[in-house]
C-alpha cells in the first residue's frame, strides 16, 4: 500500500542535509559503480583472450615431430624421423576416442612461406595441405565460395582455399578472386573460397594470410611423398583430451621406433591445458573483482548506516513525539529501514546504470573506432550480475537500516522527548 | 478513571538512586479537572509520564480506564496512549516538516484511517480551536498560542479519555494562557478528563482540584 506520510518523512529527512545525503549516497554509488566496471574489464578482458582462440575446438591436441634422445632398437639418439599417411589410418581405427583427426603438412616446413604470384602481383604465404575437417577444429568464417572437401583430396585437386589478406595483396580492390588462378612455386593452383579468421588482432592478421589446398594435391606437388608434418586432433565429446593424448604418444612411440620413456621425440602441445590454465587465471580474476568489489561497496553501506545512526540521533525527540502520539515500534524501525533502503537503492541503481552506461559506452567505441584490440572486446556485466547487484544492495540497505532503527527504539519514549542535542 | 496506589519510582543515577516518587495514591474521576503543582524536583512531571505511560514505575498499581497499566510491551503502551491519552506540553512538540492540519491527523495517522478522512477531521478539529485558516501552515509560521491550539486538537482527535498537559501555558504570555485554559475547560465539559501540571497558580485555581506534591509525596489536595 502505497503510504504518503511516510514518503513524505523519507524526503523530508534526505533532504534536510542535502550535502550529508549526497555524501553518503556517493559511497554507495561507488561501491556499485567500481564493482561493475571491474567486472565488466574482467569480462572485456576475458572476451579479448578467448577471441584469440577463435572458435578453435578447445579439446585439441597437436602432434610433431622432433628428434629421439634415447637409443633405441639399434637406432642412435638424435635420430629424426617423420610421421606418414599410415599414421593416419592406425590412429583413427585404433583410438576410438578421436572425433576428428586432421593431418596436415605444409610447404618449406613449420612456419614456412612460398612466393605466391598472380600476374604482377606477388607474395609471400605460408602453404598448408589440409582435410576438411580441418575447418570443423579451427574454425574460419567463409566469406565467398567454399571450403575444401573429400572430393578435392581424392582427385588431388589443384585447388586453393585462401585468406582476405592474400585477396587484399593479390587482388585488384573489388576484383572476384573466385575461380581466378595463382601461381606457387611456379604451379598454377585455382582460387575456390576466400576466408577470414574469427581471431581478433595480431592472431587474425596471421590467419589471413594462409592458403590452404588439399592435403593429398600438396604432398604430390611439391614431392613430400607421404609424410606428414602434423597431426591435429580432437577427443569425443566428454572425453578429456589427455586421455587421446596420451594413447596417441603411446601409438606413435610404437610406429616409429621412439623409446617409451623417451618424452621429448613426440612433440605435442595440449590446447586444453592451456584452455584450462586461462580459466583458472580468469576465475581468480572474477573473484578478486568480487572480493575488492563488494569490499567498497561494504563501505558504502557502512556509510549509510554511520549516516542513519546521525539521523535517528537527531530526530530522537522527532520520533519520541510520533511515538507518543501511537506509533509502535515496528513503525518506527519500518521507517527507518525503509529510508536506508531508499538511500541505497536510489544510489546504487544510479551506480549501477552508470556502470553499464560507460561500458556500454567503451564497447561502441571500440566497435566503430576500428581499434583493434587483441586483449580487449566488448567489456560489460550480464543482466543476472547487474539484478544480483541490485539485490544485493536491497539487502544491504536494510541491514544497514537494522542498527539505527533498533537505537530508535531503544529509547524510553519519555527520554526522547526529553533529548536535547 | 484514573487510580494508582503506592506508586514508586526511582532512577538510577550511577551508583545513585533517586528516589523520587515515594508512594503515591491518587483516584481522578471520569470527567475531572485537576492540575498537579509543586517545586521543581518535587515529581510532578515524573507522576505525568508514569501516567501517560511514557515511563514506566517500580512499585505500586495503575489502572488507567479499567486497565491496569504494568510491564507492557512498547507496542501495546503505544495503541494505548493513542487511543485513551492526549498529550499537550510546553514545548508543542509539533513535528516541523508536516503542516498544522499534518500534525493534528498524525494519531489518525497510527490508527490507518485514510489520509482524505484523516485531513477532514483533523480541518473540523482546528474549526473546532478557531485557527482554520492556518490549517496549511508549518509550525514555524504560527504563534505560541496558534501552536499550542494545534497541539491540542492534534491531543483531541482520537477523543481520548484523558488529557494530560505538561506546562501548556509555561510559554505564552498571559492574555494567551487564559485563552488557552478556556478552552481546555471547553474540552474539559465535553466530559473528557483533564491533567494539568503547572506552577502558576491562577492556572492550577482555574481547575476544579489542586494536588500539591513535595518530595515525591501528595502532601496536599485542595478543592478551588
Amino acid at each position: 500500500m502505497f503510504d504518503l506520510d511516510r514518503w513524505m518523512e523519507i524526503y523530508h529527512v534526505l533532504r534536510s542535509n542535502k550535502l550529508r545525503t549526497f555524501l553518503t549516497a556517493f559511497g554507495v554509488f561507488w561501491g556499485i559503480f567500481m564493482l561493475v566496471i571491474m567486472l565488466g574489464s574482467g569480462n572485456g578482458l576475458q572476451n579479448g583472450i578467448t577471441r584469440n582462440f577463435g572458435d578453435m575446438a578447445t579439446n585439441s591436441v597437436f602432434f610433431w615431430t622432433e628428434s629421439t634422445t634415447i637409443p633405441y632398437k639399434g637406432f642412435t639418439r638424435g635420430r629424426t624421423f617423420d610421421y606418414d599417411n599410415s599414421d593416419i589410418t592406425a590412429l583413427s581405427e585404433g583410438i576410438p576416442e578421436i572425433k576428428y583427426l586432421a593431418p596436415r603438412t605444409n610447404v618449406g616446413g613449420f612456419n614456412g612461406s612460398s612466393s605466391v604470384i598472380r600476374n604482377l602481383k606477388s607474395g609471400q604465404f605460408p602453404i598448408f595441405g589440409d582435410y576438411p575437417v580441418f575447418n570443423k577444429i579451427d574454425p574460419v568464417t567463409i566469406t565467398s565460395g567454399r571450403f575444401l572437401n573429400d572430393f578435392d583430396l581424392s582427385e588431388k585437386r589443384k585447388v586453393i582455399v585462401i585468406g582476405q589478406r592474400v585477396v587484399d595483396i593479390l587482388f585488384e580492390p573489388g576484383e572476384n578472386p573466385i575461380n581466378q588462378y595463382i601461381r606457387i612455386n611456379g604451379v598454377y593452383f585455382k582460387v575456390i573460397g576466400v576466408f577470414r579468421s574469427k581471431r581478433n588482432g595480431e592472431a587474425a592478421n596471421q590467419d589471413n594470410q594462409r592458403i590452404h589446398m588439399p592435403f593429398t594435391t600438396l604432398q604430390r606437388t611439391f614431392n613430400l611423398g607421404n609424410s606428414v608434418g602434423f597431426f591435429n586432433i580432437t577427443s569425443k565429446d566428454g572425453i578429456p583430451v589427455s586421455v587421446v593424448e596420451q594413447k596417441v604418444i603411446e601409438a606413435l612411440k610404437k610406429r616409429h621406433f621412439v623409446a617409451p620413456e623417451d618424452d621429448r621425440a613426440i612433440g605435442h602441445f595440449n590446447l586444453e591445458e592451456e584452455f584450462r590454465k586461462m580459466e583458472g587465471l580468469f576465475n581468480g580474476i572474477r573473484w578478486l573483482v568480487w572480493i575488492v568489489g563488494t569490499g567498497t561497496l561494504l563501505a558504502g553501506i557502512i556509510g549509510v548506516s554511520n549516516i542513519m545512526l546521525v539521523v535517528v540521533k537527531e530526530r530522537t525527540r522527532e520520533i519520541g513525539i510520533q511515538r507518543a502520539l501511537g506509533a509502535t515500534p515496528v513503525k518506527v524501525i519500518t521507517q527507518v529501514i525503509t529510508e536506508a533502503v531508499v538511500l541505497t537503492t536510489f544510489s546504487g541503481y544510479f551506480g549501477l546504470v552508470t556502470g553499464v552506461g560507460l561500458l556500454e559506452g567503451i564497447s561502441y567505441l571500440l566497435d566503430h573506432s576500428g581499434v583493434n584490440t587483441e586483449m580487449f572486446l566488448h567489456p560489460g556485466v550480464n543482466f543476472n550480475v547487474a539484478v544480483t547487484a541490485l539485490a544485493i544492495l536491497i539487502i544491504a540497505g536494510a541491514a544497514a537500516g537494522l542498527i539505527p532503527a533498533r537505537k530508535a527504539v531503544s529509547v524510553k519514549p519519555i527520554d526522547a522527548l526529553r533529548f536535547e542535542l | 478513571m484514573i487510580s494508582i496506589r503506592n506508586i514508586h519510582k526511582s532512577y538510577l543515577n550511577g551508583q545513585n538512586s533517586l528516589h523520587v516518587l515515594k508512594g503515591i495514591d491518587l483516584d481522578v474521576a471520569a470527567g475531572d479537572m485537576i492540575s498537579v503543582m509543586g517545586a521543581s524536583g518535587s515529581g510532578k512531571s515524573t507522576l505525568l509520564n508514569i501516567l501517560g505511560i511514557l515511563d514506566t514505575y517500580d512499585q505500586g498499581e495503575y489502572i488507567l480506564g479499567g486497565v491496569k497499566i504494568k510491564r507492557l510491551n512498547e507496542r501495546k503502551a503505544a495503541q494505548l496512549r493513542n487511543r485513551m491519552l492526549g498529550f499537550v506540553f510546553q514545548s508543542f512538540n509539533l513535528i516541523s516538516f508536516k503542516n498544522a492540519m499534518e500534525n493534528v491527523a498524525m494519531p489518525l495517522y497510527y490508527q490507518h484511517v485514510k489520509r482524505k478522512k484523516r485531513n477532514l477531521i483533523a480541518l473540523e478539529y482546528l474549526d473546532k480551536m478557531g485557527i482554520r485558516e492556518w490549517a496549511h501552515h508549518l509550525p514555524n509560521e504560527l504563534s505560541g498560542g496558534q501552536k499550542q491550539r494545534v497541539a491540542i486538537a492534534r491531543a483531541l482527535i482520537t477523543q481520548p479519555k484523558v488529557i494530560l498537559a505538561d506546562e501548556p501555558t509555561g510559554a505564552l504570555d498571559s492574555v494567551t494562557s487564559l485563552e488557552v485554559m478556556d478552552q481546555l475547560h471547553e474540552i474539559n465539559k465535553s466530559g473528557i478528563t483533564m491533567i494539568i501540571v503547572t506552577h502558576e497558580h491562577d492556572i492550577a485555581a482555574r481547575t476544579r482540584k489542586t494536588i500539591r506534591i513535595t518530595d515525591g509525596l501528595i502532601t496536599d489536595i485542595v478543592e478551588n
